[in-house]
């Protein structure tokens, strides 16, 4: 236990310096960005000259950038994550609502892709060459290749408005006043489509990864000594070919976390999910600076946690890794 | 009060009426709304703050209208175009310093508190004047209201005002907010700008950010037994498909303000039990205009504005960019305004080769690669459709030898690019027009005005000519000679161009059979909703 405590405190001194970088760099960013809150805002009410000047003071855009940059840094020192413009609530209670859908939307889109993807991956590699195998890696690729949004949208007119067996988006029933079990059920209803949509892009990339990773390890001597000591095809292929290939996949996940935050801008959209990536598309355009630094900060922290835990996973998975990193 | 005005008015009206009952026979008054039932419709915004009296905004309005109600609203067949609502009856003094309205008895808050004139007057004096988008302009020069008894309230000016003016105004301006509720701390902080209590047809229940708002009957409302519906559920869509979508799938019975694209309507109005309907918003119109940087040598020059008018396809924009959802404009004021409108104004026909002639008299001759200028076209974002005009524009302007380079930004990046940093030479805009010229139309072409204030002439035209016009427009009482004054603001634009009004338009409802009573007034989608109601 002591390696994963040392592994931890490491990454955390790390990560803060990580994160200040994250926050200048995207406060940089949307300063450069032509138009401020006021400009975003006054698109949809017009407005005299009068009441422009008294929102940009309003929302504390008369100051200078480094100021603001300044007083932003200094609230966040006190865990403070400011005031929404667009939402005139505190961010961390706008952020905290959205957070869970998106989480769920991740967490069960990595599970689909990486499960489904590594197990069709360890069948398609058992038989390298085969029928299945072809059929199974072509498929995968052209899911692959297909644009998020598309694939969305197909989902939505076949199964929510041709067969009408699922919604076409939201989290769960409008204003439905379900609680318990019937909301969980709700909810996991809702989440079928984008969730699939999600998930099953990057099925592919685990399901190839996978299957590449067995072949290379089918070739080596300690699946030859397994065979020469008699042991059942199926034993090999679980107990030592897949596990081995297994490695790289959890290097992968954790990789491939931050992408998937970055396709779900994308999916939240097509489905309507309230969740971050949509909440951080509306901050962009609204020009809500201090949102969009809650939202990018929060995702940081999420992308830093789970590589922390897949570091974790890979050191009790292949105990050289850790140790060696540990010693160090 | 002008005669012309009022029977020109009443025939407009009454052929409105005509067309309704010929389009919708279904909803002929042998039919009797039935009561109960759950309207879900989509919403494709969620405004940051809710309180119509401070943003009057069609995005607020559009949920605001159902709780929050005005003064009047606009009406097909009222006199003036307006029908009451919290106020019964309005009169304006000759000499412009007064107008008197006499408001409804027996009306409520939704906090059960009676309504009187000192919500009026507080609203006004506290909200419209100094803090409302559009309230700034129009009643600058409220001094004071006066309120002699509960039910009377007489608002005074510093200076004679329009009653025309304020009589327009009514159905976008003046939303009355409790002063019980506002008086209390910074009105821009009160917690009910985001959960508003009015007197509406309808109490604001809940709202869940990005996924819907609640609207809930109100059991107390003064309508005889009004409202019919029990809720309304705005549910938030933000993507452009999907309230096609929810529509078929049945998930939603309404998509109003074109949240179902144009080029989907051939499409869904084949679905059965979907209809199509483009009337209900006959007052708000939206222009597309191409506005022009005066500031550029060569756009100064009137020949080559009068170049450009006559290289655009009017009719093709309308056929082709709305797909026929559209009119032609002539001028600065909309073909479907019953009030201001003339079509006795110079007009540009497409004519290329005139065009062209144009732009060699101008001095500006084709060069070898057959290009006489290059200009910076910038597309406001805020519609597909302006999007689309901004790519055939290119394509007419190359045709009189005139290089448009496209730039395209988000909203907050045109508005910044446009209206303060003028770095554009043409740019498509889309002004709204809202009633009366002295709202948000003279502005478009006036001088004077400080840079920054998004859709007004931020192209650096000046005409001291026009400017005497709309200075003697806004202080002329008299309603008929006021409409006169904007006749000739008509013809004085088209001839001389400050701006290129192209095409009207206005938006689509897409709706379920079984929605009663849609589009019933010229800002349904913005009105309060107490006469919906949904066959079950």
């Amino acid at each position: 236990m002591t390696r994963a405590l040392i592994l931890l405190r490491r990454r955390l001194v790390g990560s803060i310096f990580v994160l200040l970088i994250v926050v200048i760099g995207t406060f940089l960013l949307l300063e450069a960005a032509p138009g401020d809150a006021v400009d975003a805002y006054i698109v949809s009410t017009g407005g005299d000259a009068g009441m422009i000047e008294l929102l940009r003071h309003r929302w504390g855009l008369d100051q200078s950038e480094l100021t603001r940059l300044a007083n932003y840094l200094w609230a966040l020192l006190h865990l403070d994550l400011g005031q929404s413009v667009t939402f005139s609530r505190p961010i961390r209670d706008v952020i905290l609502e959205r957070l869970p859908n998106t989480l769920l939307l991740m967490v069960s889109a990595t599970a689909l892709s990486f499960g489904l993807g590594s197990a069709l991956g360890i069948y398609a590699g058992a038989r390298p060459g085969s029928v299945r195998d072809r059929f199974l890696s072509i498929g995968s690729l052209a899911l692959y290749a297909v644009p998020g949004f598309w694939l969305g949208l197909v989902l939505i007119v076949v199964f929510a408005v041709d067969l009408r067996w699922l919604p076409i988006g939201g989290i769960e029933t409008l204003a439905s006043d379900k609680t318990g079990l019937d909301r969980a059920t709700d909810i996991a209803i809702h989440l079928v489509l984008p969730v699939s949509a999600l998930g099953f892009i990057y099925l592919a990339l685990y399901l190839r990864m996978m299957r590449a990773g067995m072949a290379e390890v089918w070739r080596q001597d300690f699946v030859l000594a397994a065979r020469a000591k008699g042991l059942s095809r199926r034993r090999i292929v679980l107990a030592h070919v897949a596990r081995n290939a297994l490695l790289p996949l959890v290097t992968m996940l954790g990789l491939q976390s931050a992408q998937m935050l970055g396709g779900s801008v994308v999916i939240e959209s097509v489905f309507s999910v309230p969740g971050l990536g949509r909440l951080a598309q509306e901050a962009v355009a609204a020009r809500d600076t201090p949102l969009l630094l809650g939202i990018i900060l929060t995702s940081a922290v999420l992308v830093i946690v789970i590589n922390l835990l897949v570091d974790i996973a890979y050191a009790f998975l292949d105990p050289r890794v850790g140790a060696g990193e540990a010693g160090a | 009060m002008s005669g012309f005005t009022i029977s020109r008015r009443t025939m407009l009206a009454g052929s409105a009426m005509l067309l309704a009952s010929t389009a919708m026979p279904t909803l002929g008054w042998a039919q009797t709304p039935k009561k109960g039932g759950r309207l879900v419709l989509a919403a494709d915004s969620e405004p940051r703050n809710l309180n119509p009296a401070i943003v009057a905004s069609n995005g607020v309005f559009f949920i605001s209208s159902k709780i929050v109600e005005t003064l009047a609203e606009a009406s097909f067949d009222g006199k003036d175009g307006l029908a009451p609502r919290l106020a019964v009856s309005w009169e304006g003094a000759a000499d412009g310093l007064s107008v008197t309205f006499k408001l409804r008895d027996g009306v409520k808050w939704h906090d059960g508190k009676p309504f009187t004139s000192a919500d009026v007057a507080f609203s006004a004096l506290q909200i419209w004047k100094p803090l409302q988008n559009l309230g700034r302009t129009v009643f600058k020069d409220l001094a004071a209201v006066d309120t002699p008894d509960d039910l009377t309230a007489v608002f005074k000016f510093a200076k004679p005002t329009p009653f025309q003016l304020i009589r327009n105004a009514l159905p976008a301006l003046s939303s009355v907010v409790p002063k019980h509720i506002y008086e209390v701390g910074k009105i821009e902080d009160n917690p009910a700008n985001n959960a508003p209590i009015g007197t509406g047809p309808f109490k604001f229940g809940e709202y869940k950010a990005g996924q819907y708002y609640r609207l809930t009957k109100n059991t107390d409302y003064w309508g005889k037994d009004e409202p019919y519906l029990d809720e309304i559920i705005y549910q938030v869509l933000p993507d452009r498909t999907s309230a096609a979508s929810a529509l078929e799938a049945e998930e939603i019975q309404l998509a109003a303000f074109s949240a179902v694209p144009l080029a989907d309507l051939d499409r869904i109005s084949k679905v059965p039990g979907l209809k199509v309907i483009s009337k209900g918003y006959e007052g708000l119109t939206y222009q597309l205009v191409v506005e022009i940087n005066h500031r550029r040598k060569e756009l100064a020059d009137l020949k080559v504005r009068q170049a450009i008018a006559h290289a655009i396809d009017k009719d093709f924009v309308v056929k082709t960019v709305f797909l026929g959802y559209a009119a032609t404009a002539t001028g600065p004021v909309p073909k479907n305004d019953p009030q201001f409108y003339t079509a006795d104004v110079p007009t540009y026909a497409l004519d290329v080769a005139k065009a062209n002639a144009l732009l060699d008299e101008a001095g500006y001759k084709k060069g070898a690669d057959g290009n006489r200028f290059s200009l910076k076209l910038l597309p406001a974002p805020y519609f597909n459709e302006t999007k689309q005009f901004g790519d055939y524009l290119r394509q007419a302007l190359a045709a009189i030898g005139i290089d448009a380079q496209l730039v395209n930004n988000d909203s907050a990046a045109h508005i910044k690019a446009v209206y303060t940093d003028h770095a554009f030479d043409l740019a498509v805009g889309p002004p709204v027009f809202r009633g009366d010229p002295a709202i948000s139309t003279t502005i478009l072409v006036q001088s004077g005005i400080p840079g920054g204030v998004p859709f007004s002439n931020q192209g650096g035209y000046k005409n001291d000519a026009l400017d005497a016009l709309i200075a003697k427009a806004s202080e002329t009482l008299d309603t008929a000679a006021r409409t006169d004054l904007y006749k000739e603001f008509q013809k004085q634009v088209a001839a001389d161009l400050p701006l290129i009004n192209v095409a009207e338009w206005s938006f689509i409802s897409v709706a379920r059979d079984t929605v009663g009573n849609i589009a019933n007034n010229p800002r349904w989608a913005v009105s309060n909703w107490a006469d919906t109601y949904l066959e079950s």
